[in-house]
């Protein structure tokens, strides 16, 4: 697998990619119904995703880490803290300003079985975003299209472009997801859980793509997962997040090897790899 | 020891409508001990969920069980109805659904549930107070990791693996010979799955039901299994001792799934994946449905299919990894291979 080395940017539009920098950041959510009160999703995070380079947010089911997907891609709002793509300050943003900002930030979601219209073909939803963002015409966006699809390991384009989802695998649905993502041609790819839901055989060639795209593009990349092997596999420096709460960062190889915080500790023990089951 | 479950030439279709049939699973044999803990691992849309039906008389229109015989201790299944078939559902074989975390009734407690069941599966003459519901909800929910106080909560009010094991205790109430898992921790969280398969397991060893687990992920089959099934194109290609699947040579299927996994605390990670895509199933297959992924392919794989022969501890369906002297030229052809002889592809 592919992996660009810390700092080493392959293109040149790297250089061009604003950091993301998230600045003491907490998201309170206020709890309705019996018992009511506050809950702390996020609290008090700050970390920065320097040009071209992979961060993975890792951490269980409520943790936050999703929490702070969405108010890194201004879909949620911090409760305190700013959150700045070079000279953007996301959480400000409005109506136009977040269109506009949402054409440079793309988020591939988790369940590619959600997340496209069972309705749409691959060609129309791959289409939208060049129509929306970069005003192409329906038909001038066909070349276009069919080379985002070959992008993502769609070949040969032409016979998937007139598919429904549901003539899709679930690896195929979520290089369609990637492909839709890519379209506007964005700086930054938030990834949530992009492959939780895809069999284990079908993850791989997902994680290489993913590595492969952020190295030819020089695109930023923040993924997000529970899952440590992928973040191992793509990212350069990791967040441990427990309970909103950054519990552990640093560079991904080096965290992984000589983990100090016992959530940490328990995560890596729950991979389940074959061979470390026939070691016991 | 005679086998608790004897399937002989399983073959089951979908036959969603005229002129198109899916040969979901294609001349399964196998036979289960009592007590054994069986893994069937698998890609998506490969069988093992429909095999899993089949094996607990699940299956539905447009699925049918086309030819062979499943044999549940000592009875053909097919032969069960009404009456007969209610038995073994009480405490012959059971099903924990892959979604069993959403099969909950959304406006009852978890108290009514076990009310429901022992109702339902209730011997003639046979009652089940509440206070009786309660004494063993709550025993059967311990068994499971969970308080007594889960039995007055609603399902909304549990997280994912609390309904999965609410799921589980639902299942072992009626103390089955046989439970299918399908995909159980699926959708669940690392950590709390890796709980979950720690739960099941020793269920497992102390209550000594005979287990199948159906999932696409091998590392946690291992884990928990003494035996793995690995299955492609409705198939099994392998059939191993869990110990033994990491060591040795394999069905080239089984070592790519192998190859999908590292530890990511090792210094160099390589994640290979399997290229291509699985065959469709709605075409007939010749020869070794591997064969178009197969970085080993031979002549041979593409016009005959291989059958399960002896493999290091088990058996493997491969004509270089596991020649069988039922097919003529197998065992020259892998012994060309083995000596480097014939280029590979």
């Amino acid at each position: 697998m592919s992996q660009v080395p810390n700092g080493q940017l392959a293109s040149g539009k790297a250089s061009s990619v604003p950091p993301v920098v998230v600045d003491r950041v907490s998201k309170i959510y206020r709890v309705r119904g019996p018992g009511s009160g506050t809950f702390t999703a996020v609290d008090n995070v700050s970390f920065t995703i320097p040009p071209g380079s992979a961060i993975g947010l890792v951490g269980a089911s409520g943790s936050g880490k999703s929490t702070l997907a969405k108010m890194i891609t201004g879909s949620e709002r911090p409760t305190s803290g700013s959150i700045r793509f070079g000279e953007l300050a996301v959480e400000s943003l409005h109506a136009n300003g977040l269109r506009k900002y949402h054409s440079r930030a793309q988020m591939i979601f988790q369940d590619p079985y959600a997340a496209l219209n069972p309705l749409h073909t691959v060609a129309y939803t791959v289409t939208r975003p060049l129509q929306n963002f970069l005003n192409m015409s329906a038909a001038g966006a066909r070349d276009r299209v069919h080379e985002l699809l070959e992008t993502v390991g769609l070949t040969p384009p032409g016979q998937y472009a007139a598919k429904l989802p549901h003539q899709l695998s679930g690896g195929q649905r979520q290089r369609v997801v990637i492909a839709r993502a890519l379209a506007c041609d964005p700086e930054l790819l938030v990834a949530d859980e992009p492959v939780s839901m895809l069999d284990v055989s079908l993850r791989a060639g997902v994680l290489r793509l993913l590595a492969d795209l952020r190295a030819n593009r020089g695109l930023s990349l923040l993924y997000i997962t529970h899952d440590l092997l992928g973040a191992r596999v793509i990212t350069d420096e990791i967040l441990v997040l427990h309970k909103g709460k950054v519990v552990e960062r640093g560079p991904t190889k080096y965290v992984l090897q000589n983990p100090k915080h016992e959530y940490t500790i328990q995560l890596l023990d729950a991979v389940a790899t074959p061979f470390a089951a026939a070691s016991r | 020891m005679t086998a608790l479950l004897d399937v002989r030439g399983v073959n089951v279709v979908y036959e969603p409508n005229r002129g198109t049939r899916i040969w979901s699973v294609r001349e399964v044999d196998l036979a289960l001990k009592e007590g054994e803990f069986v893994g069937l691992v698998g890609e998506s849309g490969c069988g093992k969920s429909t095999l899993g039906f089949a094996l607990t008389r699940m299956l539905r229109a447009p699925a049918r069980l086309e030819n062979g015989v499943i044999q549940f201790d000592g009875v053909d299944m097919a032969s069960l109805s009404g009456e007969a078939l209610r038995r073994q559902r009480r405490n012959g074989f059971a099903i924990v659904l892959q979604s069993g975390m959403n099969a909950l009734n959304p406006v009852r407690n978890v108290e009514d549930h076990f009310a429901d069941i022992l109702k339902a599966h209730a011997r003639s003459g046979e009652h089940h107070p509440r206070a009786a519901v309660r004494r063993r909800g709550t025993e059967l929910l311990g068994k499971v990791r969970l308080d007594p106080d889960v039995l007055a909560k609603f399902p909304f009010e549990l997280s994912g693996g609390m309904r999965q094991r609410v799921s589980i205790a639902l299942v072992l109430a009626l103390e089955p010979r046989m439970i299918v898992f399908d995909e159980p921790t699926t959708a669940l969280d690392v950590i709390v799955q890796k709980a979950v398969m720690k739960t099941i397991q020793e269920l497992q060893q102390e209550s000594g039901f005979t287990a199948i687990l159906i999932s696409h992920d091998l590392g946690v089959v291992l884990e928990s299994t003494n035996r793995v099934m690995v299955m492609y194109a409705g198939r099994i290609v392998e059939d191993q001792p869990s110990k033994e699947l990491v060591r040795g040579l394999h069905h080239p299927y089984t070592e790519a799934l192998l190859g999908c996994y590292a530890d990511p605390r090792a210094e160099e990670i390589h994640l290979a994946g399997i290229p291509g895509s699985p065959p469709d199933l709605s075409l007939p297959v010749s020869g070794c449905a591997f064969a178009s992924r197969c970085p080993l392919v031979q002549d041979i794989c593409w016009k005959v299919v291989p059958p399960l022969a002896p493999l290091g501890g088990g058996l493997a369906a491969c004509h270089v990894r596991a020649p069988s002297d039922k097919v003529p030229g197998a065992t020259a052809v892998a012994a060309k291979v083995a000596a480097g002889k014939v280029a590979q592809t």
